[in-house]
């Protein structure tokens, strides 16, 4: 019931307090930090109770006052509780792009402007579930690693995440949410059949071969039935599962365009961005010079990082809402 | 929303060997002083449960099963029954409750047993306060309490230091007794016993009975335990003047001294008399219902009646510490008007008992013309006996007057007075034996005179035709020097008297001295503190008749602010920024003054580097306060030196 009712967005952020995402640094203010006892707080209230009747009952006075020392213990955890998360300060920091199906790891650093510690604070990633248990030392930040899990391709906003702290006796609960600005970039998933761009004939798009020696080193591709054994390169598929074949100057190096157009309409467009993204991941592989023409936008050949980057984010964006 | 369960949840986090620790360390203190109350065989069990718990967790073996335990529970439950002859006790209960926490501790997997476990210890340590409220009982189990409070940290903060644990648990202490000191003076107090208390739940105290055989008191006179004390306005009477009244003994049986049945009378107040005493009486539990006062009282304490043979008797027994005032007077001018009924009752004997006394004062009787010269035949005769005063009296047989008088020649103070008034009642003068405390111990630090069991007497009063009823004290008679000087003067060399009665050690004394005037002021004010002193003291701070009303809304009103000052406390430690971040601010506040503002955007590196741009004269200057605050915000450490130089380097910063 009360999950159902937080689903409502408009209710929630009049619920939480803020309008999320919130930018920069979030002080988690007073008025955000909420709390309540636990079923061990609810157990030490009726302890005290028995304790206080007891007291009563006998007239010890020591009960009465071990009661009332218990009455303070409570009441000052209740306190610094709250001010285990109060004011902490919470800011996203940069998130590595992923592929679908990857976990994309954000970071947030707590950073601690007081002079005390804050120990055991619990972030949890409302939508995914994953938590964490961070200490914060006093005048210091920590960083969590929240991993959330990208199911889809385009921009992964980090969502809400709840602080959560017990500390110090474990009588009362508070908790605050947030809700940075923070998102990953999540690239189409890559198709592991592999289709070799590199395979000229059998590939659309323009491929010109060129012709030098075969004895320049220049890069790897993958393992086409047809290479020699002698060109795989055993160093480099011990370390991952693709087979690779060395590629030398001599071979063909080709400057591929990979074109959406060019895919079998059968396919829809995930499958088609999908595949896509992979053979932009074996270009690169291969170091092959690659380009990338979607309906709308087209990157011209290129090779490297930051050539292989856009490709694969105009992939992730592509028609993204 | 997911249900993934919470990794700090109490009850999926196993306990680790540190924690167990803590735990065990709080109930060795907590259980130890049931020890010597509780049968020693379930101390020896639940000390072996402990060891097992430790073992397992040392040797990383599992848990027992649940129907060993059981078996265990159950075996030790039989033997409690048997050696309580019941369950459901005041005793029973809390041997039970000391049993459980070992059986506890044994099923302990996670957390939140280790939870129940703290709140076990909460109420074992209430019930060591059912036997002794004593200050270094109280302070044991503030130890105690720092134990636990410092385990329930380390519960919910896994990881962190015992140290700092123990820091956090004694900031929450700190911080508690401001609110459990309100509590406790502001919190509406009622007089219990809420419902009916179990029946063994007052025994175990000492104190005078409502009888006196030959040995009793001389039993209770190796005692320690304080009777009571007063606190006199004014000079208290001297030693040979105290005479405490408590029970008064009529019926005898050849044997045993009897109370009878107590006749309720109006209070009179004695007439004459030397010297007027007003004090208060801080009268330990001793579960009987008289309340002792100096010979003779002039007043009658609230909530207390008075008896046709002097006792003051209070509505219940007495089972919390009593503090009652008084006024009495010395020597008054006895009252001859007594009910003939009482005397006859006052001249009752047995048959067949003693013949050699009977004898003794049948010739008394023949040889005297009036009653007071057979009370000094009688006294001259006991002065002469060279009757010993020992607290290692011999056994007597049948004739217990007899044997005493004319065989053993030694006793304590009920052979003395019991076979004073057989032999008074024998010569045909009505008597009857007083118990109650002699003398007691004058403290020169506050001038409060304490009166333990040691001080235990009893002495006869013998009532003369036209005059009334006259205190005579054979023991004194005998003995002169046990009325002068106290007990340990008058028994002889070599016998076992109370260490604290023992006249050599001197400065033993000084210190009890000062210890007892403590223990009085903590008697009065700590323990004492009850819905009358309650009252008293608010009508002190000027709310005249108060009632729970008022005290709640007093205590409400001052636990508010308290709350508020430990919330304005927190905020305070949040609210100070660290010298990094003050200096900076500094830093940012003297570049505004230049007009050369920080965008809320812009980050430490860019602005610094804009300012040493447009304020090229202190270029310098700004570049090392910028990486050094950079250094000193984002590097992995904040060296002192390094902070002081920041702070130097800003306040020395010239931007003109």
């Amino acid at each position: 019931m009360i999950r159902s009712l937080l689903a409502n967005p408009r209710l929630a952020n009049w619920l939480y307090g803020f309008t999320p995402p919130e930018r920069g640094p979030v002080v988690l203010g007073h008025r955000r930090v909420y709390i309540v006892p636990t079923r061990l707080g609810w157990l030490f209230g009726a302890s005290l109770a028995v304790l206080l009747v007891g007291s009563i009952n006998y007239a010890i006075s020591l009960g009465f006052a071990l009661t009332f020392l218990l009455a303070g213990v409570g009441l000052a955890a209740m306190v610094q509780t709250t001010r285990n998360l109060a004011r902490l300060a919470v800011s996203a920091g940069r998130v590595e792009p992923v592929y679908a199906g990857e976990s994309a790891q954000f970071s947030l650093h707590l950073d601690n402007r007081a002079g005390f510690e804050r120990p055991a604070i619990l972030l949890r990633h409302l939508a995914s579930g994953a938590q964490r248990v961070v200490s914060v030392p006093p005048i210091a930040s920590t960083e969590a690693v929240i991993p959330v899990l990208a199911v889809r391709r385009g921009w992964l906003p980090l969502g809400r995440v709840m602080l959560e702290t017990r500390f110090p006796l474990g009588l009362f609960r508070a908790w605050s949410y947030v809700e940075p600005e923070a998102r990953a970039l999540v690239y189409p998933r890559p198709e592991r059949t592999a289709t070799p761009p590199m395979s000229a004939g059998s590939l659309p798009g323009a491929a010109r071969a060129q012709s030098s020696g075969n004895d320049d080193f220049s890069g790897l591709r993958s393992y086409q039935r047809s290479d020699s054994p002698r060109h795989v390169a055993w160093k480099a598929v011990a370390r991952s599962d693709d087979m690779l074949t060395k590629q030398f100057s001599g071979e063909a190096a080709a400057e591929l365009w990979l074109d959406w157009q060019q895919l079998p309409a059968s396919l829809g467009t995930e499958q088609r961005l999908s595949r896509l993204a992979g053979w932009v991941l074996a270009a690169e592989r291969a170091g092959a010079l690659y380009g990338l023409r979607l309906p709308a936008v087209a990157i011209a050949p290129d090779r490297g990082e930051v050539h292989f980057s856009a490709c694969l984010q105009a992939l992730a964006l592509f028609e993204a809402p | 929303m997911s249900s993934v369960p919470h990794p700090l949840a109490p009850e999926l986090r196993a306990v680790n060997g540190r924690e167990l620790a803590g735990l065990i360390l709080g109930l060795v203190i907590v259980v130890s002083p049931h020890a010597g109350r509780a049968p020693w065989w379930l101390t020896v069990l639940v000390l072996g449960l402990y060891g097992w718990r430790t073992l397992i967790a040392v040797l990383n073996m599992p848990l027992p099963p649940r129907w060993l335990l059981l078996m265990i529970g159950a075996v030790a439950m039989v033997g409690i029954r048997a050696e309580f002859h019941m369950l459901f006790g005041r005793a029973p209960g809390i041997v039970l409750l000391v049993l459980f926490s070992g059986l506890k501790l044994l099923e302990m997997r996670t957390q939140r047993d280790a939870l129940v476990i703290t709140l076990l210890c909460f109420f074992l340590i209430i019930t060591n306060f059912l036997y002794s409220q004593s200050i270094p009982a109280a302070l044991a189990m503030c130890v105690a309490l720092l134990v636990i409070v410092t385990t329930m940290v380390g519960l919910s903060a896994p990881q962190r230091s015992p140290h700092a644990n123990l820091r956090t648990a004694g900031l929450l202490l700190a911080h508690a007794v401001p609110v459990a000191l309100v509590l406790f003076l502001l919190f509406p107090r009622v007089q219990g016993p809420l419902w009916g208390l179990p029946q063994d739940g007052y025994t175990g105290v000492t104190g005078l009975s409502d009888t006196m055989s030959p040995g009793t008191l001389a039993r209770l006179a190796l005692s320690d335990t304080v009777a009571f004390r007063a606190e006199f306005q004014g000079a208290p009477p001297p030693q040979r003047l105290r005479y405490w009244r408590g029970p008064v003994l009529w019926d005898f049986d050849g044997r045993t001294w009897r109370m009878g049945p107590t006749v309720f009378a109006p209070f009179r107040p004695p007439t004459g008399g030397d010297a007027r005493y007003r004090y208060s009486v801080v009268l330990e539990p001793h579960n009987r219902d008289w309340l002792f006062s100096l010979e003779t009282a002039a007043s009658l304490p609230d909530q207390a009646r008075f008896t046709a043979d002097g006792e003051i008797i209070a509505r219940r027994p007495v089972r919390e510490r009593r503090r009652y005032e008084l006024v009495s007077v010395a020597n008054p001018v006895p009252d001859p008007r007594e009910d003939p009924f009482v005397l006859q009752r006052a001249l009752r004997l047995p048959e067949g008992f003693d013949p050699r006394a009977i004898a003794l004062a049948d010739e008394w009787r023949r040889s005297s013309s009036s009653d007071s010269q057979i009370l000094a035949r009688a006294i001259d005769w006991l002065r002469s006996s060279r009757i010993a005063y020992t607290l290692e009296p011999p056994l007597l047989g049948p004739d217990s007057i007899d044997e005493f008088l004319f065989d053993s020649k030694a006793g304590f103070c009920e052979h003395f007075s019991s076979a004073f008034v057989f032999l008074m009642r024998a010569s045909g003068l009505p008597a009857r034996v007083v118990t109650g405390y002699q003398g007691g111990d004058l403290n020169p630090v506050d001038n409060i005179v304490t009166v333990r069991q040691s001080d235990a007497h009893a002495w006869a009063e013998v009532y003369l035709r036209g005059r009334g009823w006259l205190r005579v004290d054979p023991t004194a008679v005998a003995v002169p020097s046990r009325i002068e000087s106290g007990i340990a003067r008058a028994i002889p060399e070599g016998e076992a008297v109370p260490l604290l009665m023992r006249r050599e050690l001197r400065w033993l004394r000084s210190l009890r001295y000062n210890w007892e005037a403590i223990t009085h002021k903590w008697n009065v004010w700590v323990l004492g503190y009850d819905p009358q002193r309650q009252r008293d003291l608010m009508a002190f701070v000027g709310i005249r008749d108060s009632d729970w009303r008022n005290l709640t809304a007093a205590l409400f009103v001052v636990l508010g602010v308290l709350v508020a000052l430990l919330v304005a406390w927190s905020l305070r430690q949040l609210a100070r920024p660290d010298p990094v971040q003050r200096a900076w601010h500094h830093f940012c506040r003297k570049l505004g003054a230049r007009g050369v503002r920080r965008a809320p955007s812009e980050g430490p590196r860019d602005f610094s580097e804009r300012a040493a741009r447009s304020l090229p004269r202190a270029r310098e200057g700004i570049q090392r306060i910028g990486d050094l605050y950079l250094a000193l915000r984002y590097g992995a450490e904040a060296p002192a030196a390094k902070i002081d130089e920041l702070r130097r380097l800003v306040r020395e910063l010239r931007v003109t």
